[in-house]
Parts: C-alpha cells; structure tokens; sequence
C-alpha cells in the first residue's frame, strides 16, 4: 500500500503490461522509420527508386510507416487491451 | 479585404461559439463545479478524447512553422516531423489505465493535484504549479501572437484589431464553457484541421502536377532536397532522431496533455481514442509537412517560411476553398491557447488558492473564483500580446522542452517506480528545468543532439538519486521516532 493505491489491484497489472506494449510499438516504429530513411535514403541521389513518385526511403520510412503503425495499433489494442472498470464503486457490479 | 476568404472563416468562429454556450449549460446542471469546469465531469468519449488531445498538441507550428521550415529543408523535414507519430498512441498507452484509476482515486482535477496525493509534498506542488504558470503562461502568447497575425495577413485588419478579434473569439467560450466546450470545441478545430490538410495537400499536388512531376523539379533544384539530410546536407541522423523526445515521447510529460488522459469515461473511449488519436495526428503530420515541400515548385522564392502555408492556399485553391483550408491553422492556434488557458487557470484556482489560500472555499466563491481568474489571465495575455515583452518571448522558448523535462518523470515514475518520492521528485524538477535552461544558453544542442535529450536523461537520474537517497532519510527517521 502507498497512498491509498493497491498494488494487488489486478487492473494495475493490466495497465502495465498496457504501457509496456506502448513502448515496444515505440521501439518499432523508431527502428522502422529510422532503418528506411537512413539505410535506403544515404544512396546517391541519382541511384534512388521512387514509388508513387516519392523517394522509396521516404515512402517506405514515413508512408510506409504511417500505415505499418496504424495497423500495429489497432491489432494492439483490439487483441492485446482489456476493458477494466475505472471507478472503484462500480467495480462489484461489472 | 478579400470577403471570399473572410466568411468560411468568420462562419466558423460562429459555429465554435454556438459549442461553447451550449456546453455552458452542462455546468448549470453538473453537482462538481470544479470537476466540470476543469475536467468536463471525466465524461470525454473515443473521438472527443482523440481529436482534444491532436488539436491541444498541433499548434501553430504544426500548420504555420512547419510547412514552412519543410519548404526550406526539403523531404528530410517532412521525416523528422514524423516522430510526432509516436505522440497518438503512447501518451495514452503509457500513462494509460493506470493514470486513470490512480487519478479518480485521488479525486484529482488537475496534473497537481495528483502529484501533490502522490509525493504528499508541498514543494512539489508549489515548483509544479510555479512551472505550469510560467511556461504555459508564456507559450500561450506567443500563440496569441500567431493567431494575431494570420487574422491579419488574410484579413488586411491591423494586428491590434486582429488580437482583438482572436482574444475575444477564444476567451468567450472558454469562460463560459470551460473544459467541456474546449473538448468540443477542440473535436471541430480537430476536425477542421484534417479535411483542410487534405485538400490543401491533393489541390497542391494537381498544382505541380502530380507527385512526380514535383519530385523531378525538386531534385532539378537541389537533390538534397529529396534526400534525408535537409537542403544543405545538415540534418543528421542524430539531429533528427534526438526530436523523437522532443516531439515524440516526451509528450507525456506536457501538462496540457497528461490533463486530458484523466479526462475520458472509460477504457472503451481510451482504446478508441488511441486508434483515432494515432491516425488523424500521422495524417496532419505527414501531410502538413508534405505540403510544404510540395509548394517548393509551385510558388518558388518565398523568402518568410511562416507565409508558405497561407500564400499557397490562396495560390492553389479557389478564394471561398482556401477560406475554409486557412481555418485550419485558425483551428490549430486556437484549441493549443484555449487548452492553455484553462490549464493555468485551473493551477491558479484549485492548485494554489484551494490548496494554500482558502481551502474551505464555498462552491459558489470556488466558480467566481474560475470565471474570474480565467477572465484576467485571458486579459493579461492580451496585454502581453500587444507588444510582447523580451521576458515572455524568452520563456516561451524553453516552454516546450522545460515543461516535459520537469514532468515527465514525476508522472511517469510517479505511476510505476512505488519507491519514487518527493525528493526524487523535486530534483528532478530543479535538476530538468535547470540544466535545460543552461543547455540551451551555453551549450545549445551538445553532442549534435537536440537540446532536450541531455536535461531529461539528466532529470532521470536525478529522481532515481533523490529517491533512493531521499528513501535512507525517511526510514533513519522512522527509525529515530
């Protein structure tokens, strides 16, 4: 106990694993963005491929990883994320 | 006066008005004066929650400074705005249910009050209050200032009438309104402020005729500009990669954010709000910033990055169109200040007086109290912004930074490191806003990162330290009583 909050309290468990799925989605997107903007976009200029009429660093690093991490989040929290009762008097009647 | 252009905008001022009375009446009927006022009763659904936070966090430089600077540096600005991506799903993830439950716990209204429940420490609550007072306080008029001068450069009014015009267009509704009509107000500035990106972004690319097209004439102008490293190869890696904290993680550490993650009904409109949250900010980002270097080709030669963004709406777009698309910044400007605002506000009211003026305030003396310093705070803001002292421009520029290296860890470790205390705490305010400040005045950007990474790492292990030293004194204590 520490100011009233419980640490036997289940849903602070959740709510952990919660924030530690936040920051691997993080930690994907960092690796993601940073490994196609510099790994492809370091070429010479003339040498780039383009998709879309855009760079393919620049597609893949911030379009690319736009999309990627949209789709990352919603399968997250639509697989991963538990619904929990936030008020602790409606917590007997759920 | 170019009317075409003036009524999409006036129209809409219109339409955040009518928000605001109606949210008004929810405080008539409410039972928590305070709670309603400064938090909108903790009622905010998946959507409301998802645009409040994109609106409060896309400011001017979203709209006005950003497009311009990408015009400048080419695709490698467009890649570090990027990292704002981050900001849609990770302040609510980590902070998260935990904030929540600890928060209604705690019956707190404001980011201080549960720090205050949380380190039991009057010290902490006077440096937090001091420092969301000072910076925020700051950071609000120079947002002024901006709104001031967009009214101005599309309108031809003079920059008096046109703070005028914003002043009063944004302290009415957050008077009378409170938490609740800027929540909403923020969902349609929100809302604003995605549809006018995308027009804006595929009427510039019909403009230089198709991506391309746009991209050839770039790397016909200088290839650095499709390249990673900025116009004159000066970006690098490092550089970039550092504005991760800056604009991507450390989010969690603005007050006028954290504020809003105690704000939603339950975790159904915080899974929403993530999903929603993390595409419509991606989307402004990606596009806003794409814009500007999309407008590269098409109006060349503009020397003033900050008029890139209006000159091209007007240039790309028929005058009733690009109307609509300029209250997009209009938009993002003025959810930014109203959040601001009622922040202060709210430290002012329920973090000092209620705490250490008068804490058996009565209900009524409580609500002429908000409405009252709400009011003067918008006024001095004003006065501020007529001719801005040196003191506030200076402040406003360690507002960003020095506010998330004196939060983020109290927050953060707050919720999740049980042996965090209040001298943790306290050192770590002192030791992050401190070092940031000295950073920035001897030692700006050290090691090739951005200013703020060394002032947060620096912060971290100051709270770890003060724990850790802080715990002996408590239990030697114990031990002697």
């Amino acid at each position: 106990m520490k100011n009233g909050i419980s640490d036997k309290d289940p849903r602070f468990k959740i709510a952990q694993r919660e924030a530690w799925i936040g920051v691997i989605l993080v930690i994907i997107n960092f690796v993601w963005w940073f490994g196609f903007a510099y790994g492809m976009g370091s070429e010479s200029v003339e040498s780039y491929t383009y998709i879309f009429g855009l760079p393919a660093w620049f597609f893949f690093s911030c379009v690319g990883g736009f999309v990627l991490m949209v789709i990352l989040v919603i399968l997250a929290v639509k697989l991963l994320f538990k619904e929990v009762p936030f008020d602790d008097e409606t917590e007997g009647t759920r | 006066m170019n009317w075409a252009v003036i009524i999409p905008l006036l129209l809409f001022l219109v339409i955040i008005f009518i928000i605001g009375f109606w949210a008004s009446t929810y405080l008539k009927s409410s039972s928590s004066f305070l709670q309603e006022y400064f938090l909108g009763g903790r009622q905010l659904g998946g959507f409301i929650l998802a645009m409040t936070m994109t609106a409060t966090y896309g400011s001017a430089s979203s709209f006005i400074g950003g497009p311009g600077a990408a015009y400048t540096q080419g695709l490698g600005w467009v890649l570090l705005s990027m990292a704002q991506l981050a900001t849609g799903y990770f302040v609510l993830m980590i902070l998260g249910k935990k904030f929540a439950i600890v928060t209604r716990k705690y019956k707190a209204i404001t980011l201080v009050d549960f720090l205050k429940e949380r380190y039991q420490s009057k010290w902490v609550v006077l440096l937090s209050a001091a420092s969301i007072i000072i910076f925020l306080f700051s950071a609000m008029a120079a947002q002024w200032v901006g709104g001031a001068r967009l009214i101005e450069s599309l309108t031809g009014l003079s920059y008096t009438s046109a703070l005028f015009i914003f002043a009063v267009s944004v302290l009415i509704y957050v008077i009378i309104g409170g938490f609740r009509a800027v929540a909403l107000t923020d969902a349609v500035q929100g809302t604003v402020m995605f549809f006018g990106t995308l027009i804006l972004l595929v009427a510039t690319i019909i403009a230089g005729g198709g991506i391309s097209n746009i991209v050839s004439d770039l790397t016909a102008e200088n290839p650095n500009l499709i390249t990673p490293y900025g116009f004159d190869g000066g970006l690098t890696p490092l550089y970039v990669s550092s504005f991760w904290i800056l604009v991507g993680v450390g989010v969690v550490g603005l007050p006028q954010i954290t504020v809003r993650a105690m704000s939603y009904k339950n975790a159904k409109s915080m899974h929403r709000a993530i999903i929603i949250g993390t595409i419509v900010i991606g989307f402004i980002m990606l596009g806003m910033h794409l814009i500007g270097v999309f407008a590269r080709p098409i109006l060349p030669g503009i020397e003033v990055g900050d008029t890139v963004m209006p000159l091209l709406a007007m240039e790309v777009l028929p005058a009733w169109l690009a109307g609509l698309v300029l209250a997009a910044p209009m938009a993002a400007i003025m959810s930014t200040v109203d959040s601001l605002l009622l922040l202060v506000s709210s430290a002012v009211v329920k973090d000092i007086y209620l705490n250490y003026i008068k804490p058996d305030a009565s209900n009524q003396t409580v609500k002429n109290m908000s409405f009252g310093v709400t009011t003067i705070l918008g006024v001095l803001v004003f006065l501020m912004a007529l001719s801005p002292p040196d003191l506030i421009i200076w402040l406003n520029l360690f507002s960003f930074g020095g506010l998330e290296a004196a939060f983020i860890w109290p927050v953060v470790m707050g919720l999740y490191w049980r042996t965090g205390n209040k001298y943790g705490a306290i050192s770590s305010m002192i030791v992050g806003v401190g070092s940031y400040i000295l950073f920035h005045l001897y030692f700006p950007n050290p090691f090739g990162v951005h200013t703020v990474v060394l002032p947060i790492i620096l912060s971290l292990v100051a709270f770890i330290v003060g724990s850790l030293v802080g715990k002996q004194r408590i239990t030697e204590s114990v031990k002697v009583a």
